[in-house]
């Protein structure tokens, strides 16, 4: 590879974020003034291509500092990483956190998904824009959902600087807002995670047990609430009986795909091929969605064991948790976590003196919801574009830096704890037949009581509504988020359990239930979710590349037209909606017109 | 004369076509063993000298057991496999895809575009005036070739040749997302300040003509390119010894553009910078 450089240099800010990350640099091949040495010898090359994963958290560290990613900033990290600048560019403009173009150096990011769009999110955007005016020193941005819609309207300020700074206003006003993003360290301290879990503290809690009971930044905490027997357990049983655990319960994967775990595992376990890792998917990105989010800032050593069990049972010695890049809190939460539990010899070499080693490193994702995709995923950590790769070959075979991977998301491995500790029989009990154990639930939108329920699959809709308070005059109910389906008022019968949902025609996806009344303006809705797949799609394919923006553009014509009128556009919408279902590569073009076909079929939308 | 080389004899396997039972090399694609018994399954992302992108998915079949339909061009051959061509599920992704396309980019220079517009029915126009399109304009930024991104398909064929399956340059690579996804140079610079070496590979591979000769793209828009008066001649390039092959394009007793023969054992198609664009001194008369 013959690496060119162009003749920008890094400012001293931004050179020291990424000499913080990476160390100084050793010699003038990467960066530094030259000495003697440098004449005989070349440094970086293989032994830098090797630190590519390091591209993203690079990245990171440059916008973190100074607010965005200037041309001498991306060539120093290049000329460091030995990466050529054209590639990390491209990588640089895939995320949307990040920017190649100056801007201020706080970025206030204000929800207009769809929980928020129905709290009144357009009004508090304008109203915060109103505020501030021109130059004052903060970008206002419009962002996707942020895993906060349970304190819908929500917004995230994040202000550049060594540290960088953030603050989280929700409910948000304009005037919580613009003090968030103008004084976030002077910002009112976030409610608890156990505020977002409205059963906290009740008996019959499996996996939301200590959500608000334990104090999530202590480790004795956790041990004296449960933490680590079900790490014991494991130990007693050998990695082939906790397979074995996990197969006989029954679980599947929470992610929307319903894969059952055990499999999964057993078919990573099984590969010749050496290093196993283990990826954990806290890239909570489908709108709707926070359970993962208030799991991680509740209960965050749960999910520091149950990847442990995981890496345990399928001989895997290193671990990847890649976290929304929107979840300062959560990242906080975990980073003490891993200190801590390494600390007291639960990660690292020689886990509970069972000789087992095994550690977790964290990567943030930079706003990409297509990074959930698991092959996405795996190229985002890599240091590559966040484009899902083509299947065959899967992961357990060849996933993260091309090595058998098993990976799972929050919930999943959670769910792993009380399948060890109560057993796989017991845990196998609940729930129905073919959906086992308990469920997470992110309920919002015109509810009383939004937030995380948990409850056995086999609950009906109506039940988990009932519990959540559902408002008069319900309109519709959004199943799985964006990339699931709506369902009527009179369908609240309806089982949550896979085989349930499959057979009335929709999906339990991630567990999102989104419920709107006759206030929300539904052609509005349908255009945020045609908007929000169009501005998320990788760009790969063009099914959906194109056809997301052709969905938009459709919804845009009839959105004031309803009966004959929009009969053309909605036949349109049918033909170019079952060409991105077929020909997509991944899941997000495949599923992106579920919602709004189901909105035509069974709300009439457009009648 | 081109060599083929000769590799270890392979196992056959053996899987339906539309019914009709075939035997394939182990490790063959959809689409090798579609063209041995001469199918004709629509391709724009394949590249002969490539690894397969899937990305355009115009390649679509069927595969009995699959729940979405499956890319020819890359999905390997397996045993027992039940594939349907010409289905019509397929061919109405097919279609689709040509009229996301043709509606999005300038497919006038793309050959066979137009043929399959017509089998498949396709109606670009439908998406109405306002449909959302590149209009970009072309990227005159050196002597030597022309990016006309507004005829840009993204097969990402220009960035892998660029990039580690061939040239090892890395000049170029795919930025931005969604729509809004673009083949540019670092900080979306000219060509001239970017690592480009102009060995012309990335012209080469283009299936749309969306990177061209400087000198194709003057003569078009002269409106003097006749692809019909021209001859092609192949030969041995004379800079060094390597020995490349060279396709010299003559129009009108000009060279007009230099391709290389993609079945040579050599060099599969690539060149340098003399041998692709130092042809003047050919037609130096003086
Ligand atoms: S379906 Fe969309 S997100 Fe998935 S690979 Fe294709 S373009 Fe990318
Ligand atoms: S001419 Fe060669 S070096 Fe330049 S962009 Fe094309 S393939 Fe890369
Ligand atoms: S410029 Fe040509 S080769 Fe490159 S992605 Fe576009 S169509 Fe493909
Ligand atoms: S935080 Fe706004 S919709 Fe989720
Ligand atoms: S030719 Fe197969 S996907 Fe493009």
């Amino acid at each position: 590879m013959d690496l060119h450089f162009g003749d920008s240099k890094p400012t001293d800010d931004e050179r020291a974020a990424v000499d913080a990350l990476l160390g100084p640099p050793e010699s003038s091949w990467e960066g530094a003034d030259r000495s003697d040495a440098d004449l005989r010898w070349a440094r970086g090359g293989r032994e830098a291509r090797d630190r590519r994963d390091l591209l993203l958290p690079g990245l990171h560290a440059i916008n973190d500092r100074v607010g965005w990613i200037s041309e001498g900033a991306l060539d120093y990290l290049c000329r460091r990483l030995t990466v050529p600048p054209a590639e990390a560019y491209g990588v640089a403009t895939f995320y949307a956190m990040f920017s190649v173009k100056p801007r201020p150096a706080t970025v206030l990011h204000v929800c207009t998904d769809l929980a928020c769009a129905a709290a009144g999110a357009s009004e508090l955007c304008a109203g915060i824009e109103a505020r501030l005016g021109l130059g004052s020193g903060v970008s206002v941005e419009r962002s996707p959902c942020l895993g906060l819609c349970e304190r819908a309207p929500a917004a995230l300020a994040i202000k550049a600087g060594d540290p960088v700074r953030t603050a989280v206003s929700a409910p948000a006003t304009v005037h919580d807002a613009v003090l968030a993003a103008s004084a976030p360290d002077s910002a009112p301290e976030e409610p608890p995670a156990a505020v977002a879990v409205p059963q906290a503290g009740g008996d019959d809690l499996v996996l939301l047990r200590r959500v608000g009971v334990v104090d999530p930044s202590s480790l004795d905490d956790y041990r004296a609430h449960g933490g680590y027997t079900a790490l014991r357990r494991a130990f007693e049983l050998g990695p082939a009986g906790v397979i074995r655990e996990v197969t006989d319960s029954g679980l599947v994967g929470r992610g929307g795909a319903a894969f059952p775990t055990g499999r999964k595992w057993q078919a990573t376990a099984s590969q010749p091929d050496r290093p196993h890792y283990v990826v954990c998917n806290a890239d909570e990105s489908e709108p709707g969605t926070f359970k993962d989010r208030v799991i991680m800032e509740g209960d965050p050593y749960a999910l520091v064991e149950a990847m442990t069990i995981a890496a345990y049972a399928t001989g895997a010695h290193q671990g990847y948790l890649y976290l929304r890049g929107e979840y300062p809190r959560a990242l906080h939460r975990l980073e003490h976590a891993l200190a801590q539990a390494r600390a007291r010899g639960l990660l690292g070499a020689d886990i509970l003196g069972q000789g087992y080693t095994f550690d977790i490193e964290i990567r943030r994702g930079a706003g990409a919801y297509i990074c959930g995709e698991e092959t996405a995923l795996f190229n985002s950590i890599e240091g590559y574009r966040g484009e899902p790769r083509s299947k065959p070959p899967f992961p357990v075979e060849k996933g993260l830096f091309g090595k058998p991977t098993v990976e799972n998301n929050v919930e999943t491995l959670v769910n792993v704890l009380p399948v060890l500790t109560m057993g796989a029989p017991a845990y196998a009990a609940i729930g129905t037949a073919k959906s086992t154990g308990p469920k997470l639930f992110c309920v919002s939108g015109s509810v009383e009581r939004p937030g995380i329920y948990e409850l056995p699959f086999g609950a009906t809709l109506g039940e988990l509504l009932e519990l959540a308070g559902v408002r008069k005059r319900l309109r519709a109910v959004l199943l799985g988020g964006a990339a699931g389906s709506f369902v009527r008022p009179d369908e609240l019968d309806i089982p949550l359990t896979f085989e349930g949902t499959r057979q009335a025609g929709t999906t339990l996806g991630s567990g999102v239930v989104m419920a709107f009344d006759d206030t929300v303006p539904l052609p509005r809705l349908l255009l945020r979710i045609a908007e929000f797949f169009r501005d998320e799609s990788c760009g790969q394919c063009v099914p959906c590349r194109v056809g997301t923006v052709r969905q938009e553009e459709a919804l845009h014509r009839i959105v004031q037209r309803t009966g004959a009128a929009a009969a053309d556009d909605i036949a349109l919408l049918r033909e170019v909606g079952r060409a991105m279902r077929d020909a997509s590569i991944c899941g997000l073009g495949q599923t992106a017109w579920n919602a709004v076909e189901s909105a035509i079929d069974r709300l009439g939308a457009y009648e | 004369m081109t060599v083929t080389p000769l590799g270890i004899p392979r196992r056959l396997l053996e899987f339906t076509i539309d019914g009709e039972p075939v035997r394939t090399p182990e490790g063959s694609t959809i689409l090798d063993a579609c063209r041995a018994v001469g199918k004709d399954v629509p391709t724009l992302c394949e590249g002969d000298t490539l690894r397969p992108k899937n990305a355009c998915r115009v390649c679509v079949v069927e595969v009995e057991g699959s729940r979405t339909l499956v890319p020819a061009c890359s999905r390997k051959a397996e045993p027992g496999m039940e594939v349907r061509t010409d289905t019509e599920r397929a061919r109405h992704s097919r279609k689709i895809v040509l009229e996301l396309l043709a509606s999005s980019v300038d497919l006038s220079t793309t050959p066979r575009v137009a043929e399959w517009i017509k089998e498949y029915e396709a109606k670009p126009d439908r998406f109405g005036p306002d449909a959302a399109r590149l209009n970009e304009e072309p990227k005159v930024d050196n002597d030597l070739y022309v990016r006309d991104y507004d005829k840009c398909i993204l097969c990402y064929k220009c960035v892998d040749a660029c990039g580690d399956q061939w040239q090892n340059t890395f000049a170029i690579s795919v930025a931005g997302r969604g729509f809004g996804t673009r083949i540019a140079v670092e900080h979306d610079a000219p060509l001239t300040d970017s690592a480009c070496v102009y060995c012309g590979n990335c012209i080469e591979v283009c299936p749309t003509g969306a990177l061209s000769f400087k000198s194709e793209f003057d003569m078009r828009a002269a409106g003097t390119w006749d692809e019909s008066q021209q001859t092609e001649t192949t030969t041995v390039c004379a800079y060094c010894g390597v020995g490349c092959n060279l396709t010299l394009h003559v129009q009108d007793n000009e060279i007009v553009k230099v391709t290389s023969p993609h079945d040579n054992p050599v060099t599969h198609g690539n060149l340098c910078i003399k041998g692709r664009f130092g042809y003047q001194h050919v037609q130096n008369r003086d």
